[in-house]
């Protein structure tokens, strides 16, 4: 696909050079508008075809996050009875929010309906195809960006399954991640990211928030809901007396490993194109992932005297939530300050508030996610600025400062106000749902199921038949 | 006839079935067990949160030989088992009431 991409490149140069010629060949001619014509058209068809490219290996590289990168780090913290079933929470979004994005998540999310919600203009992804939507992404087809836009709406609820892992009902999760996707994730990926959404700093909103790749729609909407399903579902039997300790952490490692790599499609992605913005957030997501690793291990190394893997892993997680709003507006040396900071505060977080706090976030879904994506969402309006990202002008078309480096100190709060509605909305909207869902089908399995496994009583099966 | 049962450290088995092959005994059942006697077990830390970890992994040597032979195995099996330190493991020894051969039902010392 890349080297299709560099030919059609290289064609397009030849094609150039060619009509140039032949322009000033034929100028007495007389027929230069279709010469230009065509000229233009192929520039343009070989910026596409480069665009698309990236865009398209990027849909990928996201898809990959959820299964197996998030399936297999999640799945490796759980007891050995739940690794089917904490892995199948992962995966079966992938199915569920693909058929429910396709009729009426993109519409809703993308369409452009008021500042909260989209309408139903693209329901059953009526009039989406190989024609861009210049509002959204102006060099790729619409498809390409409704493909990128769908791995976000399924990773989104998966983060989530952390908290509520080895104890939730399959049925419960299922109407739950469903139920959350309608009247959570879309309105607020609208607000964020829709044209006329209220928060999209770019297409109208009237608060400016700045979210290059999804820290308050992904990773606070998400981490808060993880804070509401811990505290609803309650603990874990046996909690925190019993051992339940990580049953493979090799499998937690390689899907760390896997998301960090995802991740790139994840940040650079979100520049919609194969440009030097692209590259910017490339940097600046793997920076922030190895000052996450370091800033957790170093933590974790003075307090308990060891650093472990497992720090490392979540260092580097925490690291990439942070950076995912800033990704695409801060220069390489802020990108390492938010990953440190990020993988000390999620340290804190999980090894010692948590613990004081007593509630059971199984996974650190809330720790990570929610405090991770509170912090780089706050640290965006910090560190962001023009000379990374020049996209925010204003109607005269001058280039508008974004962050406090900027010297728009005012940033800070219109980050603070786009966070505080994520996290409003997470949890709020996440006691409803479970409420709800609770009382059709009962959000708990019960305490036999719980203390057989989820593997067992939910699926009928086991992870590991060792002597199968 | 008597059934030895040893609790021994996991890395000191290779050494163990060794002495005994040595002495010509051939014939054993191994098990992974875990336990703990007076050895203190370890603390692990999973994102902060601390586990101790007292049931230890061992494993459990049993074997079942003619009177006549438990002495020198028991010597043996101490021998090659021991480093010193505490979490060595224990050896006990059961009065064995019949052994059957299932594939040609020889009883007694001769089916061992």
């Amino acid at each position: 696909m890349f080297l299709r991409g560099r030919f059609r490149l290289l064609f397009a140069g030849s094609v150039l050079t060619a009509l140039c010629l032949l322009n000033a060949v034929t100028l007495f001619a007389q027929q230069p508008p279709d010469k230009v014509a065509a000229l233009e058209a192929a520039v343009k068809s070989a910026q596409s075809a480069g665009d698309n490219a990236w865009m398209l290996v990027s849909s990928a590289l996201v898809l990959m996050m959820t299964g197996p990168g998030l399936a297999l780090f999640y799945g490796g913290l759980v007891r050995r009875k739940n690794v089917l079933a904490t892995m199948m929470q992962s995966f079966i979004l992938m199915a569920v929010i693909t058929v429910l994005w396709a009729f009426v998540g993109y519409s809703l999310a993308f369409g452009e309906g008021s500042p909260v919600i989209g309408d139903l203009r693209y329901m059953f992804l009526n009039g989406v195809g190989a024609d861009p939507n210049a509002d959204y992404a102006a060099t790729i087809p619409q498809q390409t960006f409704m493909v990128y836009q769908l791995m976000f709406a399924i990773i989104t609820p998966a983060l989530i399954s952390g908290a509520f892992a080895e104890r939730m009902k399959f049925t419960a999760m299922l109407l739950y991640s469903i139920l959350w996707a309608l009247f959570v994730y879309f309105p607020m990926a609208h607000m964020v990211w829709g044209k006329g959404g209220f928060l999209n700093a770019f297409l109208g909103g009237t608060i400016p928030c700045l979210d290059f790749a999804g820290g308050t729609v992904v990773h606070i909407t998400s981490g808060m809901s993880a804070l509401a399903c811990a505290l609803y579902m309650g603990k874990r039997k046996g909690y925190p007396d019993e051992p339940m300790k990580p049953h493979s952490l090799v499998l937690s490692f390689i899907g760390a490993c896997l998301l960090w790599v995802g991740w790139f499609g994840f940040n650079a992605g979100s520049a919609l194109g194969a440009s030097s913005l692209a590259t910017s957030a490339f940097v600046a997501t793997h920076f922030a992932a190895a000052a996450g690793a370091l800033g957790w291990i170093a933590a974790e190394w003075m307090k308990h005297g060891k650093p472990s893997v497992l720090g490392g892993i979540s260092g580097c997680v925490a690291g990439l939530v942070a950076i995912t709003p800033a990704s695409g507006f801060v220069a390489p040396m802020p990108a390492l300050f938010i990953g440190f900071a990020a993988g000390v505060v999620c340290y804190l977080m999980v090894a010692v508030v948590k613990n004081k706090l007593g509630y059971d976030d199984s996974l650190d879904a809330f720790g990570v996610h929610g405090i991770g994506g509170t912090l780089g969402a706050i640290l965006t309006g910090v560190f962001a600025t023009n000379a990374v990202n020049n996209a925010l002008k204003d109607p005269a078309g001058k280039v508008l400062p974004l962050g406090l480096v900027d010297g728009n100190g005012g940033q800070i709060l219109n980050q603070a106000i786009g966070s505080a509605i994520a996290i409003a909305l997470g949890i709020v909207g996440s006691f409803i749902i479970l409420k709800i869902v609770d009382m059709v089908v009962g959000v708990r399995v019960d305490a036999r199921d719980e203390q057989t496994g989820l593997d067992l009583t939910q699926h009928g099966e086991e992870g590991y038949n060792l002597d199968a | 006839m008597k059934k030895i049962e040893a609790i021994i450290q996991p890395f000191k088995l290779e050494e163990v079935k060794e002495a005994l092959k040595n002495i010509g005994i051939d014939g054993m059942t191994i098990t992974e067990v875990r336990g703990h006697g007076r050895q203190k077990g370890h603390k692990e830390v999973y994102r902060g949160h601390e586990y101790n970890v007292d049931l230890l992994p061992k494993i459990k040597v049993e074997m079942v030989l003619p009177d006549l032979r438990v002495e020198e195995a028991l010597k043996t099996l101490a021998g090659a088992a021991r480093t010193g330190n505490i979490g060595d493991g224990k050896i006990f020894v059961f009065d064995v009431a019949e052994a059957i051969r299932i594939r040609n039902d020889d009883r007694g010392e001769s089916a061992l």
